[in-house]
């Protein structure tokens, strides 16, 4: 699957921070949610990149970042080598077709009132396309996503979770998007839904051949849909790579934790647990130095300091940590 | 829309409460050829008659028919209905789409501006913007129009803040979807039940607010058949003739009462989340 193709995507520097007003007349020092510090990455045409982090790491303010859903407040997002931080209300417009969003919640993310039909006709009705196609598109995304199509005039409370997912990725499929984000697309659902919708996003990929960035916290949810993986920690990514180097071979102490904890259903197999300590801090004051070193079970002194560099531990496995850079020289 | 009508026609209450409007209407379009005699006409010879076989509802101090002028009221009071409530709910609804959307200081500008109308009581307001207009009918109109538009607005307001923040509104705007078609096709219909249970209330109120200014003498003039007039006049005779006040009072009531339970059946019949339970 890993073929280095076109780069779709590029983040270089992305940061959103979150602004808390004080109460009212009392001058209080202005508090920042760092949501999203720092992100460098590049997302492959065709590719899955996964995202994974604990609640609150900044996934899916990321996520939205990419679409320009939330405007960044600073870095650039290229889009097939376009900034499109620079680009006015009236371009991105144009260019919203072809990047498009699949919701964590399908119970919230259809209009209650609109039929099925409308719902997937919005965006072809936003990008004027005729009466006919449209029915026509309508038909042909129900099939490909197995919705019966005479459910079509059907309300979004009349289908189960998985059903409305469905109904909400052939909305996001309607205008052939090259790059879609889906955060936590599955989430929501019960466990043998998931893996259901899960396959139906694979089969849609191979046929329709756009790329995703897949946001989750699951992770084998994420290693099973991804071609790579990036993990991230209060707001920044700390480890991005292939996700069977990933899995295989995690270097970042918080990887390790994150993967150590997958339950392995087998009893005769024992395992060696990493166990994280403490609670996740809170992104309104994040820790000096390497943000996870409060709860680093390898963490020394110049963590507390320094803030670890983005170093390539080999190829295409990249990860920040002092620890890791020491051991490779 | 045929579904539609068949929810609320599972409502028996707001089927009642429908036709009797529908009737009301009726009469009121059809004045002319519902009535024995003409509403202004004095008839001194028969003041004051006790409802009878002649004059089905009796008679008032000047001999005027009052079944007559009932039919006849109720052009006005649908009128004055149908258009303050129309006007505050045009009003009120987009000041308060437009505040709860765009946030910021337009959103200031238009909550302080209906916190104003707020805090006066409605009929006092509603006097103060007769005295100075001056008192017609169109007046009138317009400041029970007035007076209403703040409620719209909040009521607007507050439901656009509650739904403005929901997935399928960032699921539009991130297909690109324009604000303005965001707040028609998404916020408005979803915005839309308190709306019109308001709207049913507000028509109800409306009615009472054109009977109590012309009770106070501030709405149409006095010759005029409005319900309002009919029991301001009524209340110097109604302890010897019962039926001066009881009539328009009891005109006044069903109209308020059947706009009331109409309302709660279109908020039902309006929502798809309620649907076929009842079926």
């Amino acid at each position: 699957m890993q073929t280095k193709t076109k780069e779709l995507v590029r983040v270089e520097g992305l940061k959103k921070h979150f602004k808390l007003s004080g109460g009212g007349l009392r001058k209080e020092p202005e508090q920042v949610v760092k949501a999203v510090d720092d992100l460098n990455f590049s997302v492959y045409e065709g590719e899955t990149l996964g995202i994974v982090g604990e609640s609150g790491c900044g996934k899916s303010t990321m996520g939205r970042l990419l679409l320009r859903l939330l405007e960044p407040t600073e870095g650039n997002i290229y889009f097939e080598n376009r900034d499109i931080t620079t680009f006015s209300k009236q371009e991105l417009r144009e260019k919203r077709r072809e990047f498009q969003m699949i919701f964590q919640d399908p119970y919230a993310s259809l209009n209650p009132r609109m039929t099925v039909k409308e719902i997937i006709e919005e965006p072809l009705r936003t990008y004027k396309e005729k009466q006919a196609e449209r029915s026509k598109r309508v038909q042909t995304l129900l099939d490909a996503v197995g919705i019966p199509e005479s459910y079509k005039n059907r309300y979004p409370h009349e289908f189960s979770g998985g059903q409305r997912q469905r109904i909400g990725i052939a909305r996001s499929l309607a205008l052939n998007p090259k790059f879609i984000v889906a955060d936590e697309p599955v989430a929501a659902l019960d466990v043998s839904i998931q893996a259901q919708v899960l396959n139906l996003m694979k089969d849609l990929q191979d046929e329709f051949g756009f790329t995703y960035l897949f946001i989750a916290h699951d992770l084998s949810v994420v290693n099973y849909i991804s071609d790579r993986i990036g993990v991230m920690y209060l707001g920044k990514m700390v480890e991005l790579a292939d996700s069977d180097k990933l899995y295989n071979n995690p270097v970042h102490p918080y990887t390790q934790a994150l993967l150590s904890a997958i339950p392995v259903p087998d009893p005769t197999r024992k395992k060696e647990r990493v166990m994280l300590t403490g609670e996740l801090p809170s992104p309104v004051n994040p820790p000096s130095g390497c943000r996870f070193h409060t709860r680093c079970p390898l963490a020394q002194d110049i963590c507390k300091q320094v803030e670890p560099e983005w170093i390539e531990v080999e190829e295409n496995h990249f990860a920040a940590c002092h620890v890791v850079k020491e051991r490779l020289s | 829309m045929i579904d539609f009508w068949k929810r609320f026609k599972q409502n028996h209450m707001a089927v009642i409460g429908f036709v009797i409007i529908l009737i009301i209407l009726l009469t009121a379009i059809f004045a002319k050829w519902l009535t024995p005699y003409d509403p202004y006409e004095m008839d001194p010879v028969n003041r004051l008659q006790s409802p009878n076989g002649e004059f089905w509802f009796g008679t008032d101090q000047f001999g005027r028919d009052i079944f007559s002028r009932i039919v006849y009221g109720a052009r006005i009071s649908l009128q004055v209905g149908i258009i303050a409530v129309g006007f505050s709910f045009i009003v009120g609804t987009i000041m308060g789409l437009i505040a709860g959307y765009s946030g910021g200081w337009v959103d200031n500008l238009i909550s302080r501006i209906t916190d104003v109308l707020f805090s006066f009581p409605d009929i006092l307001l509603a006097l103060v913007i007769m005295a100075i207009l001056g008192s017609s009918l169109n007046n009138l109109m317009l400041a029970i129009g007035i007076v209403y538009v703040p409620i719209f607005a909040r009521i607007a307001r507050g439901t656009v803040l509650n739904i403005k923040d929901s997935l399928y509104i960032e699921a539009a705007r991130s297909m690109g979807v324009r604000p303005i078609t965001i707040l028609w096709r998404h916020i408005l219909p979803n915005a839309m039940a308190p709306l019109i249970v308001q709207i049913t209330l507000s028509f109800a109120f409306a009615i009472l607010a054109e009977a109590a200014l012309s009770f106070l003498g501030l709405g149409v003039s006095p010759d005029t058949p409005s319900w309002g007039i009919m029991l301001s006049e009524a209340k110097d005779w109604m302890e010897l003739s019962w039926w001066t006040a009881i009539f328009p009072g009891i005109a006044i009531t069903l109209a308020v009462f059947s706009f009331n339970i109409m309302g709660d059946g279109l908020r039902d019949a309006l929502d798809p989340r309620l649907r076929n339970e009842k079926s």
